[in-house]
This record gives structure tokens, C-alpha cells and sequence, in this order.
């Protein structure tokens, strides 16, 4: 309605980054167990913002959405001297936990998509103790290119249109028009080559095949939901990565595809409301 | 523009499927699909290309100018050049033509990844205008009707 406005709040913190500084914007809504919320590559925290107003989850959750560096309202390193930007699997992980030490973060719940679900994977090899529970959407070990990224920063193709119709046919046709269109907009707005250097962490960097056996479930819980509609993360390549770990829980989300909780907020409530109150109910 | 009854003539006395030739059919029809789509010929406005679009074993050689396609003629054209060919199996543009694709054929480079579709040529034309090739070879998409072959 007119007038209303929204309980997150928007605030930027300062956080020491492999001894380089960044200031880093984040949004929060709600109380309680920390749930830190990972975009895609090329996208900004806004992806998050029907979760983080979600009521039911606030009242047992805080909710954190932070836009990576070079992204949303996140600038480069102070530093910056032009050079193209990109993403690592130790960069990634290393910022993940600088911004958790920053904001004194207790334990969180750590929910990424797509890069951010890679980086889920990672983040349960390697410091599942930090962490109270890991949520991959949309995450594998590995998965298939399908198209060069090269094409995605050069003069001659204005990167944010290439970027939004790449991703476009990664939505699920049933999600609605205006989710669908929010989503791609995000794509459109993001900073030249930023897409491509996330994609060097997913693409060639970040590989994890041979890795995610060493997760144990035990110490961190790991959700995996993945949408029937992605086919750059596809339920495939999911259920694949999931059969190397042991008790690691996934869901196939129907009517849903790479960008469930932007592109289809309701339908992909269905799915992760049972997952966080599971992570509720073990946290009690 | 040449009449679409004598291009699926054309490819009609060559199909021996039902639902071949109504996938044939469908693209004949795309121009004018176009024409009563302003807004997507606004998005191709700046596009002037040579190319290849279709099923597999019955492309269309396309000429569009200004985000109109002016031209549809079947191939082979005896030395036509093209710039870029996207062309699918007629099972699959069936499939991407539903009114909810199934998961795998409801996007261009979705029936690439797998297989059933293939990209080749200069691809920069396609490439810079990718939303507008999504939405073109989508028209179909609103009236299309899946023939039992």
C-alpha cells in the first residue's frame, strides 16, 4: 500500500578483507539465529528482499543479505586500479567469513545461490564448525558450461543486456512476469565484467569435484534445492554431488529455476520454510 | 515476402511427419507474428542480419532489417550467405512451442546445452541481440498446437 514501508534495514560495514579493506552493504531484518544470504554471480542482495521481509522467518531468524564486493552497493577495494575483477574460491570463502567476524555473527546459518552454493560446498569442507547449518541453492561440485563468457564483457555487446538474456532462460516459465523481469534487471545493472569474474570461480576455479566427500554432516547439516527449470545447475548434477555425501539432504523444487527465491518467492517458500524450521527446531 | 502457403508447400511434400510440418509451418508464420509485435521490433531495431533459423533439416534463410524479418525463404538458396544458424530438431521447437516447455526445452541455449539444437557461424549478431532471438523464435509459442506424428 502507499506509504508502507519495509522492516529491513540497509547499513554498510567496514570489513578487513585478506588485509585489504571494503565497505561492504548489507540489509537485516529479524531476530534471532543468524541467516546469511548469498546472491548470484553478477546480481546484488536485492534477490533476497522477499525472504528478508518474510514475517514468520524474522520472528526466529536474522536475516542478512550483503552484496559481494564490486556488486549492488558494495564498491571495489579502495585500492582499485581498473584491473579486471576476479573471484576465487579463497577470495570468496574469505569474505564470507570476514563479513560473519565483522558483524559478530554466532554460528550462522549460511544460505548461498548458485556461486553462493558452490561456495556453500566449500565453506562445509573446509570450516563446516563455524557454521550452524549450510543451504546450497542451485549448487554442485561441478557443472557443464553453456556458453563462452567471453561474450560477456567486450565493446562490441552491451554486457548488461547479454547478461540478463543469458540468465532469462534460467527462470522457470511459470514464475510471474514481474518477479521474472526484477530478476533480469538486477542482471542488467550489474558493473562491466563483474558477471565474468564471478564465473572465473565458478567456471574454472572452483571446481570441487573430489572434494565434497570430505563433508561431514554431522558437524554442519547441508540442504541442497536445486529447480527443475535450471539448466546450467541442473537437478542432475545436484542429486550427483549429493550422493557423495553422506546425509547431505536434497530437494528438487518444481516450477522453479536458477533464481528461486527472486524469481518466484512464494512457490520457493514452499521449499525452504521446511528447511529452516528444521534448522529452527535443532537449534532449540 | 515470399507467400507462407508456397514455403510449406515447399517443405510440406518433403515431411513425412504431420508434426514436421506443423513445426514448419509455425516458422512461416513468424514474420507476421513480428509485425504485430511492436515492442520487440523496437528491441531489434538496431539489427540487420543475414540468417539461418529453424529445423534442422528445413532452415529458413531469415533476412531481417531494422528488427523485422522482410524475408523467409527455405533453404538451400543456391550461395546465400548467412552470418549465424541456429537451427533444432523439429521435436524440440514442438516442445519449446508449449505454453509451459517442459524443464530443458523451454530455452534456446537450454536445447543446445542438450543437444537437440545447434548454434554455428559468427555468432555476434545472436549474441548481441540474444533476447530478441529468444523472443522471435518464442512466438510461436502463443498459438501453436502439438501434432500427433
Amino acid at each position: 500500500m502507499n506509504g508502507d514501508i519495509e522492516a529491513i534495514i540497509g547499513r554498510y560495514v567496514h570489513v578487513d578483507i585478506d588485509g585489504k579493506m571494503y565497505r561492504i552493504y548489507f540489509e537485516e531484518n529479524g531476530t534471532g539465529i543468524p541467516l546469511v544470504c548469498l546472491h548470484t554471480a553478477g546480481a546484488d542482495a536485492r534477490q533476497w528482499r522477499h525472504l528478508l521481509t518474510d514475517e514468520a522467518f524474522a520472528r526466529n531468524f536474522r536475516i542478512v543479505a550483503f552484496d559481494m564486493p564490486w556488486h549492488g552497493k558494495s564498491n571495489p577495494q579502495a585500492d582499485w586500479d581498473g584491473s579486471e575483477y576476479q573471484l576465487t574460491t579463497a577470495r570468496y570463502t574469505a569474505t564470507i567469513r570476514a563479513f560473519c567476524k565483522a558483524l559478530k555473527l554466532d554460528r550462522p546459518v549460511v544460505m548461498g545461490c548458485s556461486i553462493g552454493g558452490r561456495i556453500v560446498l566449500n565453506l562445509a569442507i573446509d570450516h563446516a564448525a563455524e557454521f550452524r547449518a549450510l543451504i546450497g541453492l542451485e549448487a554442485a561440485d561441478f557443472q557443464a558450461p553453456w556458453y563462452d563468457t567471453t561474450w560477456l564483457n567486450r565493446p562490441d555487446v552491451h554486457g548488461g543486456e547479454v547478461c540478463a538474456a543469458l540468465v532469462s532462460g534460467l527462470i522457470a516459465p511459470q514464475s510471474p512476469v514481474a518477479s521474472r523481469m526484477e530478476t533480469l534487471w538486477g542482471y542488467k545493472q550489474g558493473g562491466p565484467g563483474v558477471f565474468k569474474g564471478d564465473l572465473y570461480f565458478y567456471r574454472v576455479d572452483g571446481d570441487l569435484r573430489g572434494r565434497v566427500e570430505k563433508i561431514d554432516t554431522k558437524v554442519c547439516p547441508l540442504f541442497l534445492l536445486t529447480g527443475e527449470y535450471d539448466f546450467s545447475c541442473t537437478p542432475e548434477d545436484t542429486k550427483r554431488t549429493a550422493a557423495a555425501i553422506r546425509g547431505a539432504q536434497v530437494t528438487i523444487m518444481e516450477q522453479l529455476g536458477h533464481f528461486p527465491m527472486s524469481e518466484n518467492p512464494d512457490q520457493f517458500r514452499r521449499y525452504i520454510a521446511p528447511v529452516l524450521g528444521e534448522i529452527l527446531k535443532s537449534s532449540m | 515476402m515470399p507467400a507462407n502457403a508456397g514455403i510449406a508447400g515447399y517443405y510440406l511434400e518433403r515431411m513425412s511427419s504431420a508434426s514436421d510440418a506443423a513445426v514448419v509451418q509455425a516458422f512461416t508464420e513468424i514474420p507476421a507474428l513480428l509485425d504485430r509485435a511492436p515492442a520487440l521490433v523496437v528491441r531489434g531495431r538496431f539489427l540487420d542480419c543475414e540468417c539461418l533459423l529453424g529445423p534442422t533439416g528445413h532452415p529458413f534463410h531469415a533476412s531481417i532489417r531494422q528488427g523485422r524479418i522482410v524475408d523467409l525463404t527455405p533453404a538451400p538458396v543456391l550461395m546465400r550467405s548467412w552470418r549465424f544458424s541456429y537451427r533444432a530438431s523439429p521435436a524440440a521447437w514442438a516442445e519449446h512451442w508449449q505454453a509451459a516447455p517442459r524443464p530443458g526445452f523451454h530455452d534456446l541455449l537450454a536445447l543446445t546445452k542438450r543437444g537437440d539444437a545447434a548454434l554455428e557461424g559468427d555468432l555476434h549478431p545472436f549474441i548481441a541481440n540474444l533476447q530478441y532471438f529468444k523472443d522471435v523464435l518464442a512466438l510461436p509459442r502463443q498459438n501453436f498446437v502439438m501434432v500427433a506424428s
